[in-house]
């Protein structure tokens, strides 16, 4: 539902009178309507937007409090703390091996799989600690939608995977299944060019219609939270634009964080910015902040390129 | 120190080469002594590289050369029984085995035929999922420290020799069987199936969990993220990508448990006997067979090698011996088919990715 909601809401964008028209079309999320129209006046101040006040979406939060993550003795990232708000996209942007992607997979608990990993400081979504003994994981990741730099579909029909999330939690009356295909490849802008053939494989794919693939399989399970590593690295500039779209037209219902190497990027697509260095927060801010004034030099002779 | 080294080894690749190449004289024609250390040099890495090629391309061809070598030898030997006393159908489809009969001596391998495959069959049933259960738990369940303990534990089954496993299924399972079954003899298909089973264990673990660990770690980071729980990710992520990789070691399995000699000689009870019948439930695990291994490992000691008459026929008591290597080749054969079989699995399952 939410997603062909905020599907719809972005193609009235600009036209004021379709908006009315469509919104009172959503009945299961009317708690957000003043929110989603909110969002839609604040995406018309485009490019640059401060970020929404907290209490205006329904989305949980992510906050890090001093924060550290340990590969064995290995430092990953040390002491963040920061805030990301919800119904937005915050940016992780610094140099390689900065841990970003450190941080951004310690929020869905994925580095888990990795042996003799530590961690200090707290993480919470949704206002819990998720590295206390008694977090559910199924519940975290159903919850925190993961993206990764690479596209990795399974092996399996563009169906399969798009559906794997939702078979896994019980789903399994094909039409239900199928209407959730059909929302989430909508919403991933890959409907079109899949409709008439769902059941191929999902490698026939190119390595951009991978990936949109990927964001409709984390989509499909509805969270509300959606990590991105690096989704445009391996990209063309097209599929990089129709992602970046994708993006804002998520941002309304879900609380995206995305790293990236592209500066460009991370000023188009993003409400506010984080600049990590060595393992450290070294800057958080709205991203026209750290773009234009930012408050440190570091940051500064980053984002200009002058960073060595 | 240096002139002499160098001489002397100018003196060596003369000798060693045979004028093909340009000799010293050359060498030094070409100009200063510089050019000609080169030179040396660099002959002395071509052939070096070319003794390593040279190396390897025979320990190649030697594998080749002994597999066919086996097959030779065992064919050999059969190839006058395959001439003279055997009838395919009798040697496969007839249970009489009376090699050493003074009257009537017949030749049929259906029951050990039978013997081997009711053994295997028992043997897989134990083995199949103890031991995909044994892999899995050790490849994605246990910590680091459990891991290392539990392969050494499965290295240590590999290292038992197959008598002592005879011996257990002899002293320990005999009497077991009994008492639990009420079977009057506990030397059977059940008992040599639990030995064989518990033997192939060790090879069927190994491989599972190499091929268990080798799923890409994208296939299992895009499960976990998605939500699924340990339990789902094995059965739905880790199983069907390492379906190939488990059904070879499924296979091995199968063709360790077809190859054993030692242990079911002694715990099958090594009589002649089929097994299967019309009465529920037609496959009788308590009953004792004879396995085609256990068959050659037994007889070939008292099977007379007799060399041919002057008119190129062979004593009737010679057909014995010759029968044996028969039962070899069949051996062969099953193994052989067992790892063809494999193999197209493997790549059929590889293509349709
Ligand atoms: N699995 C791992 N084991 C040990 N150390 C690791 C592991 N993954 C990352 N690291 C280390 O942690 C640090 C941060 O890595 P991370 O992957 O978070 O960097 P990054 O900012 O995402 O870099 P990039 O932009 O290149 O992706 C690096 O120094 C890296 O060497
Ligand atoms: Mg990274």
């Amino acid at each position: 539902m939410r997603i062909s909601l905020s599907k719809e809401i972005m193609k009235a964008e600009g036209k004021d009178q379709m908006l009315s028209s469509v919104v009172p079309a959503s009945k299961e999320k009317s708690g957000n309507l003043d929110l989603l129209r909110g969002a839609k006046e604040k995406s018309m101040v485009k490019p640059m937007k401060e970020a929404k006040p907290i209490e205006e979406c329904a989305c949980p939060v992510v906050e890090a409090r001093n924060f550290s993550f340990y590969y064995g003795s290995k430092m990953g990232i040390k002491d963040i703390t920061m805030k990301i708000q919800p119904c937005a996209v915050t940016a992780i942007i610094g140099p390689s091996g900065c841990g970003k992607s450190t941080f951004l997979r310690s929020i869905n608990r994925i580095n888990d799989l990795i042996p003799n990993i530590r961690v200090e400081g707290e993480m919470f979504v949704n206002n819990q600690d998720i590295y206390v003994k008694q977090i559910n994981l199924v519940n975290l990741r159903q919850q925190v939608g993961m993206v990764f730099q690479k596209p990795n579909p399974f092996p399996k029909s563009i169906f399969d995977n798009v559906a794997y999330g939702s078979k896994l939690q019980g789903i399994r009356k094909r039409g239900d299944l199928q209407e959730i295909v059909e929302e989430s490849l909508k919403a991933a802008a890959l409907w079109d060019e899949v409709k008439d053939d769902l059941r191929k494989s999902a490698l026939s794919l190119s390595g951009g219609q991978q990936q949109r693939l990927c964001i409709a399989r984390a989509l499909a399970t509805k969270p509300s939270v959606l990590l991105m590593d690096e989704p445009c690295s391996a990209l063309d500039p097209i599929s990089t634009g129709k992602i970046e779209d994708l993006i804002d037209n998520l941002k309304k219902d879900y609380t995206i964080v995305i790293v990236t190497h592209n500066m460009q990027q991370a000023a188009r697509v993003s409400d506010q910015t984080a600049f990590f260095c060595l393992g450290e927060l070294i800057e958080y801010d709205s991203t026209t902040t750290i773009f234009e004034r930012p408050n440190k030099k570091q940051t500064e002779d980053y984002v200009t390129g002058r960073f060595g | 120190m240096q002139q002499i080294e160098k001489h002397s080894l100018t003196d060596k690749l003369q000798d060693t080469s045979s004028g093909t190449r340009p000799g010293p004289a050359s060498g030094v024609s070409r100009g200063t002594l510089g050019a000609f250390l080169t030179h040396i040099r660099r002959i002395r890495r071509v052939v070096s590289e070319r003794t390593i090629v040279c190396l390897i391309y025979i320990c190649g061809v030697s594998a080749v050369i002994f597999v066919f070598g086996i097959f030779f030898f065992v064919f050999r030997e059969g190839a006058p029984f395959l001439e003279h006393g055997f009838k395919a159908k009798e040697f496969f489809l007839s249970p009489d085995w009376y090699p050493t009969s003074a009257t009537n001596k017949r030749y049929g391998i259906l029951a050990q035929l039978v013997g081997t495959g009711s053994v295997t069959l028992v043997a897989m049933l134990v083995a199949v999922p103890f031991s995909l259960g044994t892999g899995i738990f050790i490849a994605e369940f246990c910590g680091k420290k459990t891991r290392e303990i539990m392969k050494i534990l499965v290295e240590l089954l590999a290292a038992i020799p197959s008598v002592v496993w005879g011996f257990i299924g002899l002293m320990v399972m005999n009497p077991l069987i009994i008492k639990l079954t009420g079977a009057p003899i506990g030397l059977n298909v059940l008992n040599a199936g639990i030995i064989v089973g518990l033997m192939s264990v060790p090879i069927i673990v190994t491989i599972a969990e190499d091929a268990i660990r080798a799923v890409p770690d994208t296939y299992i980071e895009a499960a976990e993220a998605l939500g699924a729980t340990r339990w789902q990710l094995v059965r739905k992520v880790i199983l069907p990508a390492a379906k190939s990789g488990l059904l070879a070691a499924v296979l091995l399995g199968v063709g360790r448990a077809v190859g054993e000699t030692m242990a079911v000689l002694m715990c099958t009870g090594h009589s002649i006997n089929i097994p299967f019948d019309a009465k529920v439930p037609f496959f009788h695990v308590l009953e004792s067979v004879r396995t085609l291994t256990a068959t050659i490992a037994a007889e070939m000691g008292e099977a007379p090698r007799l060399e041919a008459n002057a008119d190129g026929t062979y004593p009737t008591e010679a057909l014995h011996y010759q029968a044996l290597f028969v039962i070899g080749i069949v051996l062969f054969a099953i193994t052989f088919v067992i790892n063809i079989t494999a193999d197209m699995i493997v790549k059929g399952i590889r293509r349709k990715k």
